[in-house]
């Protein structure tokens, strides 16, 4: 569903992606590990159109996206959650959600709504709340609900798990989990590396912007480079 | 209250509507982009001139009225995309340069095409004074107050009541985020100047029966307007409104209390006040990041 060769970009003259290649099949949960500054974010940015890139391509479905604009890429189904939640704080809990489905039809838009309530209840009393008033773990559910009204095909999480207390990190991936279960793939980020290859079909390691080591999310948590590299052990 | 005070605060709400309106373009479009449009003021001239000219043509008011105000928004439109999108991402003080150097053309263009002359348009609906509190209100007062808080109102409904209007808000707080939930900022972009280019047409041709229309009325109408914005505190919307009627009324009880020698000071000294001891502004929730 998504194929991503020999992607290219740069800050200024540093490189920071020195020639990707990866897929994600549909359905599929795949997720990518690596230190501080291998270059996740910029991948995820890159995939989502709102990071130049210098070289390679991004083919969605069959169609190359690589030139796409980033409006164009959330309606083919590639929508992100940007690292830091980035919700609109002035705005109220609903007005995100419904912004999220700004590339859909109005009629879909409550049908939507009710399915992300159903998903995040918290959110269902503080929909009239400004999302800035809200705890971490809610602003986190609340930028994966604006991403669902998206109804998106392939869903780019960028460190969901970030700055949420222990408790709250082990209900967003049961969550994320859930998600996959649906005809939805999910391309996961998060620092928790050893949670993220547990539930995930398969998984990347990135260093300094090149993907070094893939495997299944098993052989991955099985790998000794792995293990001392990411996951401490 | 005395005549005379009535007669102030009510010429004091009429050009502080005008104020208002102009303050409102440099807002929405400092909220869509972060660039303050110094030709804002020119979209006024346009207004106002673009209907004495085709009210000399022949078209009836209302017409050459709407007319003006599409052309004003046609020229924002070109200001946006051939102009101010090409230089996205250069620094802020480039893209000031860039709006001021446009104000400049528009200017030398507007007295090429048209002429360097004074002109007036008549009032929309004659000149018999109406008594108000002791004091006389131009029947043309009543238009620009009344315009100004319909279109108030209609934007506020836009901003808060509409996906569209939400979507521009959504991009001026969280840029990427925006993006990336499939906003177009290109289209923000386009769409913001072209409605702060109607806006200003509106304030321009409600403007003239009262103060005339020339090539040049731009120039003092936009630093007004923008010293009203900030006093209201850039990019806030009802900041712009408030901040235009206050300016207004300063003006006007300064011109009548004091002296009318003063009158086009006053704005300068607010402006220059605002900026040392408030630049939040009134209502403004950021400090001004970058004016
Ligand atoms: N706006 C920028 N300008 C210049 N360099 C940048 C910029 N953003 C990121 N970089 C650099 O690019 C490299 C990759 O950054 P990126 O944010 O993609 O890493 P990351 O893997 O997401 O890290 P983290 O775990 O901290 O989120 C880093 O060396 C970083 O310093
Ligand atoms: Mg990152």
């Amino acid at each position: 569903m998504l194929r991503v060769e020999k992607l290219e970009s740069r800050y200024g003259r540093i490189p920071a992606l020195k020639g990707i290649s990866l897929r994600v099949e549909a359905g599929e949960l795949v997720a990518l590990v690596g230190a501080n500054g291998a270059g996740k974010s910029t991948l995820l940015r890159a995939l989502s159109g709102v990071q130049p890139v210098s070289g390679g391509s991004v083919a969605f479905c069959g169609e190359n996206v690589t030139a796409a604009t980033p409006e164009a890429r959330v309606r083919l189904g590639i929508v992100q959650v940007p690292e830091g939640r980035q919700v609109f704080g002035p705005l109220s809990v609903e007005d995100n959600l419904r912004l999220g489905a700004y590339r859909r039809g109005r009629a879909q838009i409550e049908a939507s709504l009710a399915y992300v309530y159903g998903l995040f209840p918290d959110l269902v009393e503080r929909r009239a709340q400004p999302a800035g008033n809200l705890s971490g773990g809610q602003q986190q559910m609340l930028a994966m609900g604006r991403a669902l009204m998206a109804r998106p095909r392939l869903l780019l999480l960028d460190e969901p798990s970030m700055g949420l207390a222990p408790r709250l990190v082990a209900g967003i991936f049961a969550c994320i989990t859930k998600l996959r279960g649906d005809d939805t793939a999910i391309f996961l980020v998060d620092q928790n590396a050893r949670a993220a290859l547990a539930i995930a079909d398969r998984g990347y390691v990135l260093e300094t912007g090149s993907i070094v080591l893939a495997g299944t999310g098993a052989e991955l948590l099985a790998d000794q480079a792995v293990r001392s590299a990411y996951l401490g052990l | 209250m005395s005549g005379e005070l009535a007669q102030f605060l009510l010429s004091g709400l009429t050009v502080g509507s005008i104020y208002a309106l102009v303050a409102l373009g440099f807002a929405i479009i400092y909220n869509a982009s972060h660039v303050i449009n110094f030709a804002q003021g020119e979209f006024v001239m346009i207004g106002g001139m673009a209907t004495v000219s085709l009210l000399g043509a022949g078209l009836p008011l209302a017409l050459a009225a709407a007319l003006a105000v599409a052309l004003a928004a046609l020229i924002g439109l070109a200001l946006a995309r051939f102009a101010v999108q090409p230089a996205r991402g250069a620094s802020v003080v480039t893209l000031i340069i860039i709006t001021i150097g446009a104000a400049i053309l528009l200017r030398g263009l507007a007295a090429l095409v048209w002429d360097k002359r004074i002109h007036a348009l008549p009032a929309f609906s004659g000149d018999a004074p109406i008594a108000v509190a002791g004091a006389t209100l131009a029947p043309q007062s009543l238009w620009v107050i009344g315009v100004t808080a319909l279109i108030v109102c209609a934007l506020w409904a836009f901003f808060n009541r509409t996906l569209n209007g939400k979507a521009i808000l959504a991009v001026s707080h969280n840029r990427l985020a925006a993006q990336l939930m499939g906003i177009s900022v290109r289209r923000v972009l386009l769409v913001s100047f072209a409605l702060s280019a109607a806006l200003g047409a509106l304030a321009g041709i409600l403007v003239a029966p009262i103060t005339f229309t020339s090539w040049d009325v731009g120039v003092m109408l936009g630093l007004k307007g923008f010293a009203a914005a900030i006093l209201g505190g850039m990019g806030s919307g009802p900041g712009a409104v408030l901040g235009g009627l206050v300016l207004g009324l300063l003006e006007s009880l300064g011109a009548g209390y004091l002296s009318s020698a003063y009158k086009d000071a006053i704005a300068f000294i607010v402006m220059l006040a605002v900026l040392m001891l408030m630049p939040g502004g009134l209502l403004g929730a950021r400090a001004a990041e970058r004016v």
